[in-house]
């Protein structure tokens, strides 16, 4: 446009009815407010709790808890301290929120792909799935779940026995705990190395197709070298390492490992229930992509099982990929449901216990929503990354 | 629900936040808001418990019921706000209850670092375990590696721990964060045993599906002395509630019950006369009417009389007075003089 604005102040305007001096001065003052109110609560919650004699600070994460958690990935007993437990908390959300976001993933795109199928009775079991789990709170399903794990298994002593390693009872699933020896440090070392180099396989049977045409078995090979590499170490090296098998000694099962009840049944509802809101974010993100797309690949002779995975999906991902980022935010946030069946988690340790013990519910539910804060940002982040990476690149 | 009870911890964090001066004016509150708000159990019969009409009864209710004869004459002006053991310190600690009736322990951490000041003890009580008959436990030194039933938030986690582990047993702690959920694990088989109080257990074992299929066994691991708590810093709430349970033990001891009091009003022994405000101006102390042990034991009635018609071997719950005999029958109860 031509036309130029003068947004100069012209000399005789006085200063308070210039429009950018003005934006200017209400942003101080707003700011001024919000410190100001913050400052406000902060030192008036700091001098409540002074008169009441309530004690304040961190300190207290290093004194001993003196109480027990039943599920801790790293060693916790009662002599360590609130801050310890505190990490114990925050590992259990951590673990239930990667395998229910992995697990719900799965079940997200296949019930999605499952609810566009032609085929009309797969097309209905889908829709059916999501229409009725996505309408009931999660808090019941989490509750049922966990009602029909503890009612539907038998008591220790009549324990489901599979093989004799395996063994299934109202206080959970227990399995053989591999015992590591040693020399058994080559395995993951070669697996690492397995994935390392299927990176590179990749890489170079990508460009060799763009530059020749010619297409390499990169999935076998790469399955091989994961599989295999590590196999091999293993037996290089002489299997160092031997199965602990659980024993029904006394009350319970003794040894192995143990998937505990609430775990199981907390898991399986955070699946399935993100699982039906990812499957109607694929569905969404499938129908995104215009049916000439279809068309076109057919035209080029690709068969649809190859049209879905190399033309649709990629265009879909676009699409599918903010809102899934919000269903794995959700599906974090919505672990800490766990206190209503008793599973350890963050909230259930650290807001719940912790809290209680030692009264100081200022700092405990601060430093719960530090942590929920930089959980769900750090997830924001990978995906956002993620997303760049899936977006279409124009060339 | 976890949501809920964290806004509630928000909720309560800004009331602390927000609160001003008003730390020495509970009573002042209460008279102009017209009730008493009592943080009482969710449901534990014999101690609090609220029947199909929202009813509330038991020993900890009556407790509540005594304060608000005390200061209004009148046994209706409570507010029951039934609270889980984990929430409990936070809603008094907000000012969300005016105090606790809850079955809950004197312990040094929640005397001074909570900010609370417990006014006396109610209830002499320890911990115990209850486990299925059919397990055929007779000791508590015969739980290694049982799995263990408990609330969360409680004393009970605690000692649970402490026995153990000087009794270097291994165990699985299932903690719950209401005791129904406690209870109902327990029922289903989730846990071999069930810990809690003593009075707890019996309380507790009456809700279960068959209770004679369950036994209490002998061992008390700790001292768990309940009692009502206010928060620190307003010592004159803390008076009322303190002898209003005291005027309660007195009157026992004394003989007083609701249904004699009007005629002991006539009584020659002076303590009577200073108790039910005919001498002396004791009401006035606490910032009540003279009147104001007269209407708890007319209206409530005395310590020996709230725990026989609650908890008493009369009832389902059965306990005996035990340690909860005045200090005269050779027990622990025992309050100081009105005078
Ligand atoms: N005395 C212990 C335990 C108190 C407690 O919460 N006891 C349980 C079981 S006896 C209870 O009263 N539950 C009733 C409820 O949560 O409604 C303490 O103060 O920490």
């Amino acid at each position: 446009m031509a036309v130029e604005v003068d947004t100069a102040r012209a000399p005789d305007t006085p200063i308070w009815l210039d429009s950018r001096y003005r934006a200017i001065f209400f942003q101080l003052v707003l700011l001024v407010l919000v410190v100001g109110f913050g400052a406000y609560i902060f030192h008036n919650t700091y001098v409540n709790l002074e008169r009441r004699g309530i004690a304040s600070g961190f300190a207290f994460l290093g004194s001993t808890a003196g109480f027990d958690i039943i599920m801790h990935l790293v060693p916790y007993q009662a002599s360590s301290s609130y801050g310890q437990a505190l990490l114990v908390g925050l590992l259990n959300t951590l673990v239930v929120a990667a395998v229910g976001v992995v697990l719900a993933t799965i079940v997200g795109f296949v019930m999605g792909v499952a609810r566009l199928s032609r085929n009309w009775l797969i097309a209905r079991l889908a829709a059916v799935y999501i229409e009725v789990i996505r309408n009931i709170p999660l808090l019941l399903q989490i509750i049922f779940w966990y009602l029909v794990l503890g009612k539907s298994t038998p008591s220790p002593r009549q324990s489901i026995d599979v093989g004799g390693a395996v063994f299934l009872n109202n206080r959970g699933l227990y399995m053989p705990a591999p015992v590591f020896q040693e020399g058994f440090w080559l395995t993951p070392v070669a697996f690492v190395v397995a994935v390392v180099a299927s990176i590179f396989v990749y890489r170079w049977a990508r460009a060799r197709q763009m530059a020749t045409g010619q297409q390499f078995p990169i999935l076998w090979t790469s399955l091989g070298l994961i599989f295999g590499l590590p196999l091999l170490a293993l037996l290089v090296t002489g299997v160092p390492f031997s199965l602990d098998f659980p024993k029904l000694q006394g009350f319970n099962f003794q040894g192995g490992m143990v998937l505990i009840p609430e775990f199981v049944s907390l898991a399986f509802a955070l699946v399935v229930y993100t699982g039906a809101f990812i499957a109607e974010n694929v569905r969404a993100g499938i129908m995104a992509v215009s049916h000439g797309q279809t068309e076109a690949s057919y035209a080029l002779g690709l068969r649809p099982g190859p049209t879905l995975r190399l033309v649709i999906i990629p265009q879909a991902m676009r699409v599918i990929i903010p809102p899934l980022t919000s269903q794995y935010l959700n599906l974090t946030k919505n672990s800490s449901l766990a206190t209503a069946i008793a599973y350890p988690d963050l909230v259930a340790v650290f807001a719940g216990t912790v809290l209680n013990q030692t009264g100081q519910a200022v700092e405990c539910i601060a430093i719960t929503m530090a942590v929920y804060l930089t959980t769900s940002l750090t997830t924001s982040v990978f995906m956002n990354w993620f997303n760049t990476k899936m977006a279409l690149k124009e060339r | 629900m976890k949501k809920l009870s964290l806004i509630a911890a928000g909720v309560a964090l800004t009331a602390i936040a927000a609160g001003g001066a008003q730390a020495q004016q509970t009573l002042e509150q209460v008279k102009k808001r017209g009730q008493v708000i009592c943080g009482v159990s969710q449901s534990l019969p014999g101690f609090a418990n609220p029947d199909a009409q929202g009813n509330w009864a038991g020993f900890d209710v009556e407790m509540c019921r005594a304060v608000s004869a005390a200061i209004f004459g009148d046994t209706k002006r409570v507010k029951f706000v039934p609270t889980t053991a984990k929430e409990r310190f936070t809603a008094l600690q907000s000012g969300e209850v005016d105090f606790l009736a809850r079955n809950t322990t004197w312990t040094m951490s929640r005397d001074t670092q909570l900010g609370f000041d417990f006014v006396g003890v109610n209830f002499y009580d320890g911990q115990g375990f209850m486990v299925p008959k059919k397990l055929g436990v007779k000791s508590a030194l015969e739980l290694k590696g049982a799995t263990v039933c408990t609330q969360t938030g409680t004393t009970t986690e605690l000692n649970l721990a402490d026995f153990f582990r000087s009794n270097k047993m291994d165990y699985k702690v299932v903690a719950f964060e209401k005791n129904d959920e406690v209870l109902a694990a327990y029922d289903s088989g989730r846990c071999d045993v069930f810990t809690t109080d003593r009075s707890g257990l019996a309380a507790d074992r009456t809700k279960l599906k068959s209770p004679n299929d369950h036994v209490i066994l002998p061992e008390v691991i700790s001292k768990e002395p309940l009692g009502p708590l206010v928060r620190h810093g307003d010592a004159n709430w803390g008076d009322i509630i303190r002898w209003s349970f005291f005027a309660m033990v007195n009157a026992e001891e004394l003989g007083v019950t609701s249904k004699n009091v009007d005629e002991m009003k006539k009584s020659a022994n002076p303590e009577i006369k200073r108790m039910l405000g005919i001498e002396g101006d004791f009401g006035k102390m606490i910032g009540l009417d003279n009147n104001w042990a007269y209407n708890i034991i007319k209206l409530v009635g005395n310590y020996g009389e709230s725990y026989e018609r609650n908890v008493g071997e009369k009832t389902p719950i059965g306990l005996s007075r035990g340690v909860n005999a005045l200090w005269t029958k050779g027990g622990l109860q025992y309050a100081p003089p009105i005078r």
